[in-house]
């Protein structure tokens, strides 16, 4: 067993467990630094307000539907709040605290320097309705990281409207919706391979169009012959994720592509994995007609506990012209400027239509902008080469234990998959999940994708250290050897979390959504 | 390069352990004539943390801050005072640089939030449950549209001239791909909201009707009416707030009837970020959860029986249900729900109030200043802390001549609803309680000399 703080704990001491009898409860529920924190409407007080307003004199205009009294909640005063949050805050775990492998999810050092510039006044404190003369600092950034996203991906034009990576999926389909229609084509089949993200059958679903499956091959790629099979008259395009969601690269990608644009139809990229290949492979080169790049992921911005996210979709010249309202273009007059409804007539009427309010994720703009200056084109590819050579480390250093499909047929991209095959009888990969819990780690990415049996989908990126993936991996290695030997005190894991396995089950059957006085 | 902690000796002993020459050769699926042979041309190189600082701090100086200057822009997003508080609270590391809570064991902090930024956004808009967040508000409203045909079994939604036109813009789109018809028509300049033309647009096959409260102009719609209509033919009101802090001063429109009520929430805790991240709040009837859009947290216990909080019925998304989800949605809004969460926990119910009033005042003001202006004439015949002024000549050239003089003196309607002659001369006006004595007196100095 490694350890992780020579001059700490170490296992010949044993274990005093938080739950032995010898220790009475404490009074508060509370475990040192464990503090238990009661919900704000158990806190706080109606009438308590921790803002101080100016006072400004007058009545309200007469024949207003006025509120027969506040709203019905409770407030805290500011060190009240303060402490509320930072008790809250410290239940979670974050990447700030230690190395969180999700598979697919891509969880990197999140630089500071990127709040910073986020928060500054010309882009924080803009509304996104001024005059664009008085916006142009804002504009710049949109057009500057415009411009390093279709360089980076060898594509001809972005939209930068999309709000995360679904939304820019339904963007991808919407453009070829709008081509199709161009067209005069009527077709309406997306083909998905079975590995794909839930997120492209449902916006395919959700774009009005049907979902027709393709099978895996027995090394993890999409099916080619399958899938030339189904191309045909009613086939709009094809979703597909590469880097895979086994972590693999679609070698015939190209050949795919070019079966798909002979036969009518286009190539929408899911680019979830885009930071495996960033810097090193431009997705245009592979017939590739548009593609969503999470921001949060290949690019850094936070997520925040689940969002904001946000999803630019790069797109082909044969999908330029059907791009969503509004974008940022150069006028003659040497600003740059919104092209929205009122101009689109003219300078894009191909154009589909608006996604959303406004302009997009500035906030993340300006965050993905600062992170890719920061890299450059020679830092980018340095990230990616580092992110594919942490997990085909992890991925070596663990078949011997785990059971890796697709470990026989060569390096990994970003994330390394194994099967729960060699798992003791009743022993499931949410155990060994759990387990990783109590060893300080966050999970890996679990039961995705659904192609492999229990599976475990480890990404460590590129901002862990070698001295941290030895430490996961020797955790690893003996959660797979007790997840083998069958260790009952794996299946009630974890032990030491601020809490124990949470009933799910319970919380589905009659949803208490919201806190009323009554239940508590 | 900082963010990379990989030295060459660190590569060097990775490589001998997976057996491979080089990082290259770990590419080795790439087709060779894809694989880029150095780093891309026509991009610069890595830069350092001052570099990047110094480059960024110069695009930044070359925007107006709406700070910086006399400010009265509203349409949709509010600039309301966030006290540093907030700021501060969603830098923690725990909340900022988590995931989606999919292990509840260890992110009950996030959890627990979600839970009661629900509970706040139902109290606020009168409604039996509300989600985790969706997008913005633009987006939560399509999704309400998809969700009340999906209740209703019907496909036609009325929507009011009073609703936001990228809102409107936003569900076109979509309805355009889905098939859904909605009927839609630009906002008549009377002093009240146009109430009988929604209810006359009601029938049979409406599945619901849209109505944004206050709307676009500021006029507040008869809520309690429209869903008396709406019900007599079994339609559903789905309700839109661009303004919650609306909310602290009129009845919220659950109490009035509203079946779903909708809305932007980044004028609490999010700020302008000149559009987004922005927070979508979506709130609904009890008996229409399992139709809902988007995450939600419930309420159950762990092993040990302790209360805790897990995302829950989630039987309704992709990751579960794929191509028969009921949304496509996989994020939230997350951290601009902390945000907007930590606001309204400082402020309370009565610091909304006070906060609702401040800003409805400081529009009574303004409006009364305008109106000594010769040529401007004030629609509305109420508002909370936005209305609409007619000008002697088009907004939009107002607006622009206006910030010549570095007064930020509101939204032209001709920017949203563009090609309408009869609203060309229309201004939005917003006020909140960052609005000063002084700043309504400079917008009726600069405003009078552009109109002279």
């Amino acid at each position: 067993m490694t350890v992780l703080n020579p001059a700490g704990w170490r296992p010949e001491m044993g274990e005093r467990s938080p739950a032995s009898h010898d220790v009475p409860p404490t009074v508060t529920g509370n475990r040192a630094l464990h503090l238990e924190e009661p919900l704000l409407f158990e806190l706080g007080r109606a009438d308590q307000c921790g803002i101080d307003f100016d006072v400004v004199d007058g009545a309200p205009l007469a024949g207003l539907p006025l509120r027969s009294g506040p709203v019905d909640l409770p407030g805290l005063s500011e060190p009240e709040a303060v402490r509320h949050y930072t008790r809250l805050s410290r239940q979670n775990y974050a990447i700030d605290l230690g190395p969180f492998p999700l598979g697919s999810c891509t969880m990197k050092h999140n630089p500071r320097l990127d709040e910073k510039v986020a928060r500054m006044a010309g882009f924080a404190d803009v509304h996104p309705l001024q005059p664009e003369a008085t916006v142009q600092g804002a504009l710049k950034v949109i057009d500057e990281l415009a411009h390093w996203l279709v360089t980076l991906t060898g594509m001809a034009a972005v939209a930068m409207t999309p709000k995360a990576g679904a939304h820019g999926e339904l963007c991808g389909l919407l453009a070829i919706r709008a081509a199709l229609d161009a067209r005069g084509d009527k077709r309406d089949v997306i083909l998905v391979p079975e590995s794909a993200h839930g997120t492209n059958p449902a916006t395919a679903a959700f774009a009005g169009f049907r979902v027709e499956s393709i099978p895996a091959t027995h090394d993890g790629r999409v099916d080619l012959a399958a899938l030339v099979g189904k191309l045909g008259p009613h086939v709009a395009g094809v979703m597909i994720t590469n880097p895979n969601t086994c972590g693999l690269f679609e070698r015939d990608l190209k050949t795919i592509a070019d079966a798909v644009h002979a036969a009518g139809g286009y190539v929408y990229c899911d680019g979830a994995n885009f930071n495996a290949i960033v810097g090193r492979v431009r997705p245009g080169d592979l017939g590739v007609d548009a593609m969503h790049i999470n921001l949060h992921k290949t690019f850094s911005t936070p997520h925040g506990g689940g969002g904001p996210g946000a999803g630019p979709v790069v797109l082909s010249e044969a999908l330029a012209p059907f791009a969503p309202l509004p974008f940022v273009a150069k006028g003659a007059d040497g600003l740059l400027h919104l092209i929205e409804e009122a101009e689109a007539v003219a300078a894009a009427p191909g154009a589909f239509g608006r996604m959303c309010a406004f302009h997009g994720q500035m906030g993340m703009f300006t965050r993905a902008l600062a992170y890719i200056l920061s890299h450059g084109a020679d830092g980018l590819a340095q990230a990616s080469g580092d992110a594919v050579l942490n997990a085909n480390y992890v991925l070596r250093r663990l078949e011997h234990l785990l059971h890796a499909p697709f470990g026989a047929a060569g390096p990994c991209m970003h994330e390394a998959l194994f099967s729960d095959d060699t798992f003791a009888e009743g022993f499931s990969t949410l155990d060994l999940a759990k387990g990783l819990i109590d060893e300080g780690f966050h999970p890996m990415t679990v039961y995705f994708p659904l192609v492999v049996h229990g599976a475990m989908l480890i990404e460590p990126t590129e901002t862990e250290s070698k001295a941290g993936l030895d430490q996961f991996i020797a955790a690893m290695e003996s959660l797979a050897a007790r997840a083998k030997a069958g260790d009952p005190a794996l299946k009630t894991a974890p032990h030491f979390a601020p809490r124990r396995r949470v009933d799910e089950t319970r919380a589905a059957r009659k949803p208490r959504l919201v806190w009323t006085p009554e239940a508590a | 390069m900082r963010y990379l902690p990989l030295n060459d000796t660190d590569r060097g002993a990775m490589l001998a352990a997976i057996g491979a020459p080089d990082v290259e050769a770990l590419f080795a699926d790439v087709p060779a004539e894809a694989r880029l042979d150095g780093p891309i041309a026509g991009l610069p190189g890595h830069a350092s943390e001052m570099a990047v600082e110094r480059h960024m701090a110069r695009l930044s100086a070359e925007s107006l801050s709406a700070g910086s200057v006399p400010f009265f822009l509203g349409a949709g997003a509010y600039r309301h005072h966030v006290p540093a508080t907030v700021d501060h609270m969603i830098q923690r590391g725990e909340f900022l640089t988590a995931y989606t809570p999919y292990q509840p064991e260890i992110a009950q902090g996030t959890l627990q939030v979600l839970f009661e930024f629900q509970t706040q956004v139902a109290r606020l808009f009168g409604t039996d449950v509300a989600n985790a967040s969706l997008y913005d508000g633009s987006t939560a409203c399509w999704e309400a549209i998809a969700m009340a045909g999906r209740i209703t079994r019907r496909s036609k939604a009325v929507i009011s001239g009073g609703l936001h036109p990228h809102y409107v813009r936003t569900a076109q789109t979509m309805a355009r791909f889905t098939g859904d018809t909605l009927v839609t028509s630009t906002p008549v300049l009377d002093a009240q909201a146009d109430d009988d033309a929604v209810i006359a647009g009601i029938d049979a096959q409406t599945s619901c009707v849209l109505v944004q409260y206050p709307d676009v102009l500021g006029r507040i719609p008869d809520l309690a009416r429209i869903s008396a209509a709406a019900a007599a033919h079994g339609a559903l009101v789905v309700a839109v707030v661009t303004e919650p802090v609306a909310l602290g001063l009129i009845e919220s429109p659950g109490a009035l009837g509203a079946d779903i009520v909708v809305g932007e929430g980044q004028s609490l805790g999010v700020g302008l970020q000149f559009g987004g991240p922005y927070l979508g709040l979506f709130g609904c009837r009890e008996k229409f959860v399992r139709q809902m859009p988007g995450r939600l947290c419930g309420e159950t216990v762990d092993a040990d029986g302790k209360r805790s909080f897990v995302l829950t019925l989630s039987t309704r998304e992709q990751h579960i249900r794929r191509e028969k989800a009921t949304s496509n949605i996989c994020t939230n809004s997350g951290l601009c729900a902390l945000a907007f969460s930590v606001h309204l926990t400082l402020l309370g119910g009565s610091g909304l109030a006070q906060m609702a009033r401040a800003s409805h005042l400081r529009a009574i003001e303004t409006a009364k200043a305008l109106g000594t202006v010769p040529g401007a004439a004030l629609v509305n015949a109420q508002y909370v802390n936005e209305f609409a002024v007619t000008l002697p000549k088009p907004a939009a050239e107002v607006v622009d001549a206006l910030a010549k003089r570095r007064v930020l003196g509101g939204v032209a309607l001709s920017r949203l609803v563009p090609n309408e002659p009869a609203l060309a001369n229309v201004l939005l006006v917003a006020t909140s309680e960052l609005t000063t004595a002084e700043d309504i007196a400079a917008l009726v100095a600069a405003l009078t000399e552009v109109l002279a």
